[in-house]
């Protein structure tokens, strides 16, 4: 923990959670971030492969293969956490999971099975974007940002 | 009656007359699995909802204790117990099907022996012949109201804990066999300033050391007066650090055994739990259903149950508010000679 957040604790929390620390289990980093490039990997190479097979066969041209592509992707999402496969995948792959259009899938349709028990208006459809709400607001949020900034540096230039 | 600061000590002990624990697939397939009255095959239970499953838990739970005592709840005066939703709903529920007055506690996963040990209370001060304590837990309604969506794919640290789905009741009253309720000593709340929810153990460890060196101050005794003292569940980084606060204080440890019901309940090897077991369930299940039965039998003469709860809330922690904690202990002995009434 950082000595930061250390100054607000009294000197006997502070002692506590020295002791405490020492039988922390480390997280083990090294092996996350490789099951992370592996899985993440995966999951786009598969991307990858639904796209070439939807230009080749599909009919699709590289600019409109993106589509199909993403629906295929999102729908296996939603399966896989249907199925209760998707977040047995996050305990064993980390952030590689988390990849955009999967770990967006997963958060939403997670939340909207949890919720059925509510009922579809109130349950499903208000609780839907808990996990995944932040996401579009400060998507939004910086797209709107960036594009400000892109303005100005394109009027000047 | 009061002895110490604060614990109390019964002259007149109350009997555990009978007890019962039911728990979800999981935690069947645990080493203590044999141990539990029913395992459900199917988490739901067949309910529509994971609410329902956990009512449905504590009902069954309550049901099989009171049946065992060889009575029908309108012989038990109070039910008395909690569980971990907001408003203590699974509880509240299930004492409206089983239309015994009642009385809902809240000690989140310190609720097990709360509730046993004001049980122990009213009947041995005379305040009711019977007295049906339990609580509940569900893995599932945990999740969602705690932490994330039960199949949301984010991994959780090694620290940790897994929500026991499970349920325990004891009916207690001055009449009948079984094993004795000797004392109990309730908890202060300790906040040494932990703010992971992922993290509970660490947070409560402190204060089930409180309470267990309370315990041995106000009754003057020593870790060696129990075959085993166990805690609720502070699961594997929880009760390593307990360990060491003990060490610490210098309490001798060493001459007993000093285990958790949250690492007794799954097999590491096996089951993926992180740290190891929590909730209401898991110290009522271990209870009610694996340690008692060895109470009964003799192989555990005396045991002191400690259970320990984190009494934040996700919205306190949000707001960068710290876990407070509290544990308290119920000693339970064997009882070798027959009711003095038959």
């Amino acid at each position: 923990m950082p000595n930061s957040k250390l100054k607000k604790l009294t000197p006997v929390q502070q002692e506590y959670q020295k002791v405490a620390l020492r039988r922390m289990p480390k997280r083990r980093v090294g092996v996350n971030c490789l099951r992370a490039f592996l899985v993440g990997g995966l999951i786009c190479l598969i991307g990858e492969g639904i796209q070439q097979a939807m230009i080749r066969w599909g009919g699709f041209s590289k600019e409109t293969a993106g589509n199909p592509t993403v629906a295929i992707l999102i729908i296996l999402s939603v399966l896989l956490t249907s199925l209760g496969v998707y977040d047995r995948i996050g305990q064993w792959a980390g952030a590689g999971s988390a990849v955009p259009v999967t770990g967006f899938a997963n958060a939403m349709a997670s939340a909207a099975i949890e919720h059925r028990s509510e009922g579809l208006v109130l349950g499903v459809g208000a609780n839907m974007f808990k996990l995944a709400g932040p996401v579009i607001v400060f998507g939004t949020a910086a797209a709107f940002i960036v594009g400000l900034i892109r303005m100005i540096l394109t009027q000047e230039g | 009656m009061l002895k110490g600061h604060q614990s109390w000590i019964f002259h007149k002990k109350p009997v555990i007359v009978s007890t019962a624990a039911v728990v979800g697939p999981f935690e069947g397939r645990g080493p203590l699995g044999e141990d539990f009255d029913i395992v459900h095959g199917d988490s739901r239970l067949g309910q529509d909802s994971w609410e329902k499953a956990e009512r449905t838990l504590m009902e069954e739970a309550a049901s099989i204790a009171i049946e065992r005592a060889g009575i029908t709840q309108e012989h038990v005066q109070f039910y008395i117990g909690g569980d971990l939703m907001n408003q203590i709903t699974s509880s509240s529920y299930a004492a409206r099907t089983l239309t015994i007055p009642y009385l809902g506690v809240f000690g989140a996963c310190s609720t097990s022996m709360e509730s046993l040990a004001l049980s122990s209370y009213i009947v041995s001060t005379g305040g009711a012949k019977y007295v049906l304590s339990g609580t509940c837990s569900h893995n599932s309604t945990a999740e969602r109201q705690f932490r994330y969506p039960t199949e949301y794919g984010s991994q959780k640290p090694p620290s940790a804990q897994y929500t026991v789905t499970g349920a325990g009741a004891a009916v207690l009253s001055m009449e009948g066999s079984g094993p004795v309720v000797a004392s109990a000593t309730i908890g202060r709340v300790i906040d040494m300033g932990i703010k992971d929810p992922f993290n509970m153990g660490a947070a409560m460890a402190p204060a089930a050391v409180d309470t267990i060196t309370a315990h041995f101050r106000d009754l003057q005794v020593g870790p060696d007066h129990y075959d085993l003292i166990v805690t609720g569940d502070l699961a594997k980084v929880g009760h390593a650090i307990a360990s060491d606060l003990l060490d610490k204080h210098n309490v001798p440890m060493h001459k007993t055994r000093f285990k958790d019901c949250g690492m007794m309940i799954y097999d590491y090897e096996k089951q993926m739990v992180q740290a190891g077991g929590s909730g209401c369930g898991c110290s009522a299940s271990v209870t009610y259903g694996h340690l008692i039965r060895k109470v009964r039998s003799g192989e555990l003469k005396r045991i002191l149950v400690v259970a320990t709860g984190s009494l934040h809330s996700p919205v306190a922690l949000q707001q960068s508010e710290s876990i407070p904690c509290i544990a308290h202990a119920v000693a339970i002995e064997h009882s070798p000679e027959p009711p003095k009434e038959d």
